[in-house]
């Protein structure tokens, strides 16, 4: 919803407003300061919040100022034209206008345009354009003609179209109006004929523009009392061959003044207008809000001592002359969204809520350049870098430059350092680059291998095998299988040949070097620490580690898992693998794949490994289904389904191999036991499902009130 | 451009072009009925990429203004966003990449909407879901949840409380029903035999493809309006014993073409309607006969309709509000605007003038509620006392608003109100409850003291017997009628969805 604040002046010094009302209203390089020309001599820079002139400047009896004052953004200093032709350059030290720089040019002016970000440009009455410094440079210098002969000029904008500066401005002869558009990349003027539809006889009082994505929305006011918008495209198609073409306008909000000389128009946002004008033909002067997208009124303020018709608008101020008096009225504006809508929008969020977004925005996070940053920033910055000499670098790009030289040691310090600091948006770029950065030195130094930074960096919960694409493949080529078995739980997008291969590597790596790494046992020890209690009931021996894979006592178990209670299979009855190579397969478990891209790379297994990988997944197949949740206990432990899904993936992948290998055989036999056990629990199921919705259909047929019933109802 | 008409290798159907997209930079995306979503490109009419998103069709498709994303519906009652996304970290190429799949209907999303928060999809399961999209919200909020919406958040329903008629609107037609009765009597939680059954007097079928807009019965009865998009209709019933007649009143005005909102007065002697211009008429009705009395024009120049009415009791005051302007109260004796309720931010979502008092009772969207003396010109003590204290935090996370007021005529500090889930009598002589008290409290058992039922007992009486509850008033002192649309019903009707198996794949 639009609002209106309320009002106040700036009328300190009496402002000496002809009947054209004022020059104009401009902005200045500092937020909140504003420079008001007034159509006779005076410039003056209030300060908006405090409502107070910060000074006041004059020219000498008899020249009268012709053109707004402006601020130069890059250099601070204001530029004023007087008696057309002359230039004056001044800043806030200077007293007197007559003592300033001054240039005489050779032709007449018709307005400085001036926005951050860019140099001031001088538009001349006759069209031509020339940027200031080269103009200073040369005062005296030829200006060509651009209009023709009658054709004056009625209005101006000044934009920024991804920092390529463009001009349009608008003429008019005999009632014809035409656009002209400069852009300065190229300095091709574009010029377009403004059709006015049907409504030839109406007169444009104001107009207004905006950028919108690759064209220059147009909007004007006319004498009818409408507003039309026409869409100028910033980059013609064919600049050489279409240099004079025909821009359509349509209308964009019916009647919303009534036919007056003095009404105006300024557009605020994509979706709002300000309008100046009486709403009807008899009522006084209002300044009204419009919603375009909506087509409504948001709000209106009525101005009865009357106005100059002239309206000004910059960041949250609306500026207009109320009687002889300026005024401001500070304006806000939500976006319309349907969350307002829903009536479910907030106003005044606390601020203790406010909280980084969780999720990634692929918008916002593209690479590491600054691409973004404001063009007032930057001047900011220059203005910062000219004191400090010493150019600032981003911590990261140091970082960076330090991995390339640096010990292990000493980055792996750095680093900790660079991770204290605070967030910002792009970090798990930043900590991708980093990464980068390390292997890069890797491959050309085969001695440094800085693990425990790579270590550090994946623990960010940052990292995916996209960002960092060489880190699995250089922990493939050190058997760093603590590293692969982190990269495995925290990447969600590994590709399954990489995945296979640390499958690959788990299974054949020996057990004695398996001791000795330090793999996170969180999947598997809990339920080791099951099996363990529950065979120190059995038997009073001590058992190292809490399994002992040379164990073949657990007749008791094998009883309740197997439907036959046949003690031939050795391996379903205790985990075929030692417990860190079981959290390692854990971990290759919960990885992400996808069937059509895994299956191939499985057929490169050996077969013994095979069989222990089918074994080992049994062993946890049976101990899922010893529970009636169906679950394995311990903190992350793979899911059934997994199980299940690995162990088709397994037989699909290798079933010619296993068949031929004899000491699978019996496990074979089994699998096809549980097969036959799945489906029928799947019957059962259904048959459950399909008895629960009849059961359902039952009860709600008896709760079911009739299609019209009367009740008696007890009411507090 | 040439789709591939072959359907899913069966030359025998053919594949049809539910939607296309056409985007600035010459893209073209078309959505078919082999499941495809395809990109082409418009200079060379080439096919660029084609993404098979679904066994069945894909029916919708919507673009965000900004156009880096859009999504679409299938009929399998997924959603799917695609999004324009770089192909590298610092690679200015860009990619349309299918980001999140949505599986929040049952049946077939025939529309889908885009907007800058939330992506909205429609479909033949009656919902309208809006999915906020995660990343655009920046704060983990109740307002970043994912809404279902199954029925319009309006009324549908008119009752006229002298002959104990219902007025049911559906969109092509009307259905008037006279309510049965008993004689027996029983205690809480009874059903009591009828003794005559409900009838179903009327079944008014509009011509034309045109929806039922809004609806109205009079209080005595005997008058039936309904407007459609174009055309404004007025009935009058006769009844004679068990025979009804029905009588199109001729000849509307022709400003009277297309009303938002339609009023009967207390005595059926008015009729009030809002048109979609946004002015307001008011006709009085005669014996099968009518006579334009007065318009309200809209204010200052806004086009916005007056989408709510209310009419006083005692017939002396009218209350009209818009989507977003405040309510406006007018004295209907001297025709003239009385006042306007300041405005509010959120939407108006129910209005109700009570009898005697002629407090205005305004609920908006974002679940507060007001009461402002229309003869004061002011919020009432009530009013400013809950605004103080504030709303029970479980009120204020509702998700329906509420469609409907109404007063007890011989209990003046009672306010009836409800929503789609829940009917609540507001007791203003109770105190309010704070977040600490139990606001859904059920009936207290009777044996237990009065003492603890004083106690736990708070302005807030709310029942969640009847759901969705899509109308409720009182007919009289001592009976309520409430209309309950079950969503089974609804669902019953709808065609199979695409089946899938559950167990056993």
């Amino acid at each position: 919803m639009a609002a209106l604040e309320e009002e106040f002046t700036l009328s300190a010094v009496p402002l000496g407003a002809g009947p054209d009302g004022l020059l104009g209203v401009e902005q200045c390089d500092k937020t909140d300061q504003f420079l008001i020309t007034d159509s006779g001599r005076t410039v003056i820079l209030y300060k908006v919040s405090d409502q107070k002139p910060l000074g006041s400047w004059s020219v000498k009896q008899g020249q009268v100022i012709t053109c707004p004052a402006v601020c130069n953004f890059q250099t601070g200093e204001y530029i004023v034209v007087h008696d057309s032709k002359v230039l004056r350059l001044w800043t806030n030290e200077d007293v007197n206008l007559d003592k300033v720089f001054k240039a005489t040019l050779s032709a007449e002016v018709y307005r400085i345009l001036s926005i951050p970000g860019t140099e001031p440009l001088v538009l001349f009455k006759e069209g031509a354009v020339r940027g200031l410094e080269a103009l200073l440079a040369e005062p005296q210098q030829k200006i060509e003609t651009v209009i023709s002969d009658e054709e004056v000029i009625r209005w101006t904008k000044f934009f920024m179209v991804f920092r390529h500066p463009a001009l349009i401005f608008i003429t008019e002869k005999h009632g014809n109006y035409f656009a002209y558009v400069q852009k300065f990349n190229s300095s091709v003027v574009s010029k377009y004929t403004l059709l006015l539809g049907q409504e030839e006889k109406s007169v444009i009082q104001s107009f207004t523009a905006s950028l919108c994505r690759k064209f220059i929305s147009l909007m004007s006011l006319s004498s009818d009392g409408c507003i039309y918008e026409t869409l100028i495209p910033i980059h013609p198609s064919d600049p050489e061959k279409n240099q004079h073409q025909r821009v359509v306008r349509s209308v964009l909000l019916k009647t919303v003044v009534s036919g007056n000389a003095r009404n105006a128009l300024s557009v605020l946002d994509q979706d709002h207008v300000a309008v100046l004008g009486p709403p009807l033909p008899a009522s006084k002067e209002c300044l009204s809000i419009w919603n375009t997208k909506f087509q409504t009124l948001q709000i209106s303020k009525e101005l009865p001592q009357g106005t100059s018709g002239q309206l000004w608008y910059y960041g949250e101020h609306l500026f207009m002359l109320h009687g002889k008096i300026l005024t401001v009225i500070p304006y806000k504006c939500e976006m319309s969204s349907l969350a307002g809508a829903l009536g479910k929008l907030k106003h005044g969020q606390d601020p203790g809520t406010q909280t980084m977004p969780h999720f990634v925005n692929w918008q916002t996070s593209q690479g590491l350049g600054s691409q973004n940053s404001e063009p007032s920033k930057r001047i900011l910055r220059r203005r910062k870098i000219e004191a400090s000499v010493q150019p600032e670098v981003p911590a990261s790009q140091q970082l960076l430059s330090n991995i390339k030289k640096d010990s292990e040691k000493h980055i792996e310090i750095e680093l900790r350092k660079f991770l204290a600091i605070k967030r910002t948006p792009d970090f798990h770029t930043v900590i991708g680059d980093i990464v980068i950065g390390l292997l890069g030195r890797c491959k050309t130094e085969p001695s440094f291998y800085p693990r425990s930074s790579l270590m550090q960096l994946i623990q960010m919960h940052v990292l995916s095998y996209s960002l960092c694409p060489g880190l699995m493949e250089v922990a493939l080529e050190k058997t760093d299988v603590q590293m692969l078995q982190l990269c495995l739980q925290q990447f969600p997008d590994i590709p399954e040949a990489v995945t296979c291969a640390c499958l690959k590597m788990f299974l054949s790596i020996g057990d004695d070097s398996l001791q000795e790494t330090d793999v996170n046992m969180e999947s598997v020890s809990d339920y080791s620490d099951a099996v363990q209690e529950e065979k120190m009931e059995e038997q009073t021996g001590i058992l190292q580690n809490g399994f002992n894979p040379e164990e073949d006592n657990c007749d008791n178990c094998d009883k309740e898992l197997s439907e036959k209670p046949q003690n031939t299979i050795e391996e379903t009855t205790s985990c075929p693998v030692i417990p860190k190579r079981a959290a390692l397969l854990n971990a290759v478990l919960h990885s992400a794949y996808s069937e059509t891209f895994l299956l191939p790379h499985l057929k490169d297994i050996p077969a013994q490994h095979i069989t222990l990988f089918l074994q080992y997944l049994y062993f946890l197949y049976l101990k899922c289904s010893e529970n009636a949740t169906m679950t394995l206990p311990g903190i992350h432990p793979p899911t059934l389904n997994q199980i299940m899904d690995w162990i088709c993936l397994l037989l699909d992948a290798n079933f010619t191999v296993v068949v031929m290998i004899p000491e699978a055989k019996s496990l074979l036999l089994s699998l096809y036991k549980f097969v036959k056990s799945q489906i029928c629990i799947c019957s059962e199921l259904n048959k459950i499902e399909v008895s629960f919705r009849e059961l359902q259909k039952l009860n709600q047929e008896k709760n079911n009130r009739e299609l019209y019933s009367i009740e008696v109802l007890e009411l507090f | 451009m040439l789709v591939d008409r072959q359907y899913m290798g069966v030359s025998k159907r053919k594949c049809i072009i539910w939607g296309v997209a056409f985007l600035s930079d010459g893209t073209v995306i078309s959505v078919d009925s082999a499941g495809k979503v395809q990109f082409w490109d418009s200079a060379t009419g080439t096919l660029v990429k084609t993404h098979l998103v679904a066994n069945a069709d894909v029916q919708s498709i919507a673009v965000s203004d900004q156009e880096d994303s859009f999504v679409v519906g299938t009929a399998e009652g997924t959603v799917f966003h695609f999004q324009l996304v770089s192909v590298t970290s610092s690679s200015s190429e860009k990619q349309w990449v299918r980001t999140k799949p949505f599986q929040h209907h049952t049946h077939d999303v025939r529309t889908v909407a885009h907007s800058p928060t939330a992506l909205i999809s429609g479909g033949t399961d009656t919902h309208l879901v809006i999915r906020p999209l995660m990343e655009k919200v920046e704060v983990k909020n109740y307002d970043a949840a994912l809404r279902k919406i199954t029925f319009p958040h309006r009324r549908l329903i008119s009752c006229s409380k002298k002959r104990q008629l219902l007025l049911f609107q559906f969109s092509h037609h009307l259905d008037l029903w006279r309510l049965g009765s008993t004689v027996a009597t029983g205690k809480h939680g009874d059903t009591l035999p009828l003794s005559k059954d409900a009838d179903h007097l009327l079944h008014l079928k509009t011509k034309g493809p045109e929806n039922i807009i809004c609806s109205c019965v009079s209080p005595c009865g005997s008058w039936i309006a309904y407007s459609t998009a174009s055309r404004f209709f007025l009935c009058r019933l006769n009844y004679e014993h068990d025979n009804i007649s029905l009588h199109r009143v001729s000849k509307m005005p022709a400003f009277l073409r297309s009303a938002v909102q339609i009023l009967f007065s207390e005595d059926s002697t008015k009729l009030f309607v809002a048109s979609n211009q946004g002015s307001l008429h008011i006709i009085r009705l005669l014996e099968g006969s009518f006579k334009h009395l007065h318009t309200f024009q809209a204010q200052s120049g806004t086009v916005e309709s007056m989408c709510l009415l209310a009419v006083s009791p005692d017939g002396n005051w009218l209350a009209a509000s818009g989507t977003s302007a405040g309510v406006h109260v007018y004295n209907v004796k001297h025709l003239k605007l009385h006042c306007t309720v300041p405005a509010y931010n959120f939407p108006v979502t129910a209005l109700a003038i009570a009898p005697k008092t002629n407090n205005l009772v305004i609920a908006h969207s974002d679940q507060q509620i007001f009461e402002y003396s229309i003869p004061d010109k002011q919020y009432t003590e009530w009013s400013r006392t809950i605004q103080k204290q504030g709303f029970h935090y479980l009120w204020l996370q509702r998700d329906t608003p509420i469609t409907h007021i109404s007063f007890h005529p011989k209990r003046p500090m009672h306010i009836l109100l409800h929503d789609a889930y829940m009917f609540c009598i507001i007791d203003k002589s109770l105190p309010l409850p704070n977040d600490k008290t139990l606001l859904y409290n059920p009936l207290p058992p009777t044996n237990e003291s009065d003492v603890i039922r004083r106690r736990t007992a708070h302005a807030f009486k709310i029942s969640k017997r009847y759901k969705p509850l899509l109308f409720m008033d009182l007919l009289d002192e001592r009976t309520l009628v409430a209309v309950e649309r079950p969503l089974d019903d609804i669902i019953a009707q709808l065609p199979p969805p695409i089946k899938k198996k559950k167990f056993g794949t």
